[in-house]
């Protein structure tokens, strides 16, 4: 039978991978957010096995919420990507340091 | 058995479209990657019972966010072959701090499973005789209303900063002006004149 720790430990996997995808493409901003996302993901799946484990709806609950943070961050996060690519014509992160001054 | 069976099929492929995500030469590939991956990790919500979750994640993940990201990639026309330059130089880094973050995950995990943590009591214990989409709106519309509200304030937001962000006015182009056009009266355009034979108009 399917335990909790299955879907721990298959988070937790998800997890790390969209922690190293953040550090391995720090040029692509493109990638890095949806690094953020499989992040997300990851998180969802940990509040959805224990809310099934735990016989409790509330994780299944702030899941949706997790969820609608995510969507309203990949469109504000595409939106600056787009604005920026305007101004710079290249989406190269790593020398986004105009708002210097 | 079955069920065993199709958790480790979903895990096997969720992880390793994960990995074909942030690993994936070309950021279009990157995203098709990220769609299995949100199909699958939906199949493992369903096996966990939370099918109203699962669907959800189809509809929002692969309906609008993948589609968003796939409309953002193919209209930014990028060299992407220049924004791998620094992916060996960042990969040590990476690794050790995924290693070290994999670590902690597998010590908490552990630490959990010890049973050391006692766990509060169940704030909406699950329903047997009810569907999990209608239990999970009982739930939402009655005790987390505000939170509800506030999911929608959020979105609302993010579409009108998108909005704001993106739009762009454009110089140079005639365009219908609705205020002066309702504000013209007739007194101010069309005057009445009498003009004699031979005089000729001024106008």
């Amino acid at each position: 039978m399917i335990s909790v720790g299955h879907y721990l430990a298959v988070s937790a996997v998800l997890f790390t991978l969209g922690v190293l995808g953040i550090f391995i493409n720090r040029k692509n901003i493109i990638v890095i957010l949806m690094a953020i996302e499989l992040i997300l993901l990851a998180v969802n799946i940990n509040l959805v096995a224990f809310s099934a484990a735990l016989g409790d709806l509330v994780g299944q609950v702030f899941a949706m919420f997790v969820l609608t943070v995510a969507a309203g961050e990949a469109a504000i996060g595409l939106a600056i990507l787009v604005i920026y690519f305007r101004g710079r014509g290249t989406i190269a992160v790593d020398d986004a340091n105009r708002m210097k001054g | 058995m079955i069920q065993l069976t199709a958790f480790y099929l979903f895990a096997t492929v969720v992880i390793a479209s994960a990995a074909m995500v942030i690993f994936a030469r070309n950021p279009v590939h990157s995203v098709m990657w990220l769609i299995l991956a949100f199909f699958n990790a939906a199949g493992l919500m369903l096996l966990a019972g939370a099918e109203f979750i699962a669907m959800l994640l189809v509809i929002v993940y692969v309906g609008a966010v993948a589609v968003l990201f796939l409309f953002v990639v193919m209209m930014l026309n990028i060299d992407f072959a220049e924004l791998r330059a620094g992916f060996v130089r960042y990969l040590p880094l990476g690794a050790l701090v995924a290693i070290i973050l994999a670590a902690e995950l597998i010590f908490a995990v552990g630490a959990w499973s010890a049973g050391g943590v006692d766990l509060a009591a169940r704030a909406a214990p699950v329903v047997s005789d009810k569907s999990n989409i209608q239990q999970i709106g009982e739930l939402l519309y009655t005790r987390y209303i505000f939170l509800f509200e506030a999911a929608g304030i959020v979105l609302l937001v993010a579409m009108i900063g998108a909005i704001v962000l993106t739009h762009r006015q454009r110089g140079g182009v005639r365009t219908q002006n609705i205020s002066l056009q309702n504000q013209r009266r007739p007194q101010d355009a069309t005057r009445l004149v009498d003009p004699g034979v031979g005089q000729g108009m001024e106008l």
